[in-house]
């Protein structure tokens, strides 16, 4: 059947590559976790979080999802476009802290009394 | 299917009608097209979070147990349920159906646990009395800051509509598959492989959710606010 034939010489990759990356994924996931517990700026946790989601969401688009093996043409069509649109939703953060500092900082005490024991 | 077939013939005249450009079926295109506008509602939702998060005093109350242990045994549930499903489509493009529908059972059994612990997770925060709009009385006393700003009680809002959606997804993928699974032997390999693009789509997701809306909750103690 011709459609089987086109299939097996499409569908690469073996076994052994895919539990690879699921030993990488699982991996990664521990450092993440593992990162949770260790004292850091909260800027510096967000790019290091970052980081390690897009290796994996890349390791799950290419082995996975087969991307890796596709035309040049489809890869072309689907990531840059969706990379770009992504990175414009950025244009908000501005906005969020401007209206952080427009925040305003009660003088007296506050309406919701802070715990008795303070550290 | 004719046209597939001949995809491989014609590569020259790949953008003059009736071939392929991209060397895959419609249908799989289709759902390209699909992840593509779907990832861009994930985007949204995680970045209209993060814009609420930052323009407010955020709490990060989520302890050790059972918040991120539950969470992390889920991650690890929705991990393996990529690689059974790879086993399954892997599997089709030998023609060994039987195997390719147990491998697909494998994936749906471990969405389904995804989704039980998901709800068990959702049961304890609701219990400890985290609503869309309201926080935990105690929430609210310990990560307010010191001049006395509350935190925003838009995090139940957030949390539940992005892990909501998610879970629906994982809900509507297990349906999908357990459709498939039934259906194995009519089925094309293409069509198998396309809700496996799905299944892998809502697991990419999930890596996105768990860091930003778990690991960034995780209450270490010292409330920076």
């Amino acid at each position: 059947m011709d459609t089987h034939g086109h299939a097996e010489e499409h569908f690469a990759g073996t076994n052994k590559l895919f539990i690879s990356i699921w030993g990488w994924l699982v991996g990664l996931t521990l450092v993440e976790i593992f990162l949770a517990y260790k004292p850091m700026p909260i800027h510096l946790m967000l790019m290091v979080l970052l980081g390690l989601s897009i290796i994996k969401a890349a390791l799950i688009v290419a082995y996975f999802m087969h991307l890796k093996f596709e035309r040049l043409s489809l890869i072309l069509t689907i990531v840059p476009a969706l990379v770009v649109c992504i990175l414009l939703l950025f244009v908000f953060f501005p906005d969020s802290f401007r209206s952080y500092g427009l925040r305003y900082h009660f003088k007296e005490q506050p309406a919701v009394a802070p715990p008795a024991e303070e550290q | 299917m004719s046209t597939e077939a001949r995809a491989a013939t014609f590569p020259a005249v790949d953008w003059e009608g009736g071939t392929l450009p991209y060397r895959v079926g419609h249908r799989k295109l289709g759902m390209w097209l699909f992840i593509v506008s779907d990832s861009l509602t994930f985007s949204a939702l995680l970045i209209g979070y993060s814009y609420l998060r930052a323009s407010n005093v955020w709490p990060t109350p989520f302890p050790f147990w059972p918040s991120i242990v539950f969470s992390s045994v889920m991650t690890f549930c929705l991990l393996s349920s990529s690689l059974t499903m790879v086993f399954g489509v892997s599997a089709s493009s030998r023609g060994d159906k039987a195997k390719a529908r147990k491998w697909i059972l494998a994936t749906i059994f471990f969405g389904v646990a995804f989704i039980v612990l998901h709800l068990i997770e959702w049961n304890h925060l609701i219990h400890e009395g985290l609503r869309p709009f309201f926080l935990p009385e105690h929430w609210v006393q310990v990560f307010t800051t010191t001049d006395g700003v509350p935190p925003s009680p838009l995090f139940g809002a957030t949390f539940f509509t992005i892990t909501g959606l998610h879970m629906f997804h994982v809900a509507s993928g297990a349906v999908y598959l357990t459709v498939v699974a039934a259906r194995v032997n009519k089925l094309k390999h293409e069509d198998i492989e396309i809700s496996g693009l799905y299944w892998h789509f809502v697991d990419l997701v999930w890596m996105f959710v768990f860091p930003l809306i778990y690991i960034m909750s995780v209450d270490v103690g010292h409330h920076i606010g």
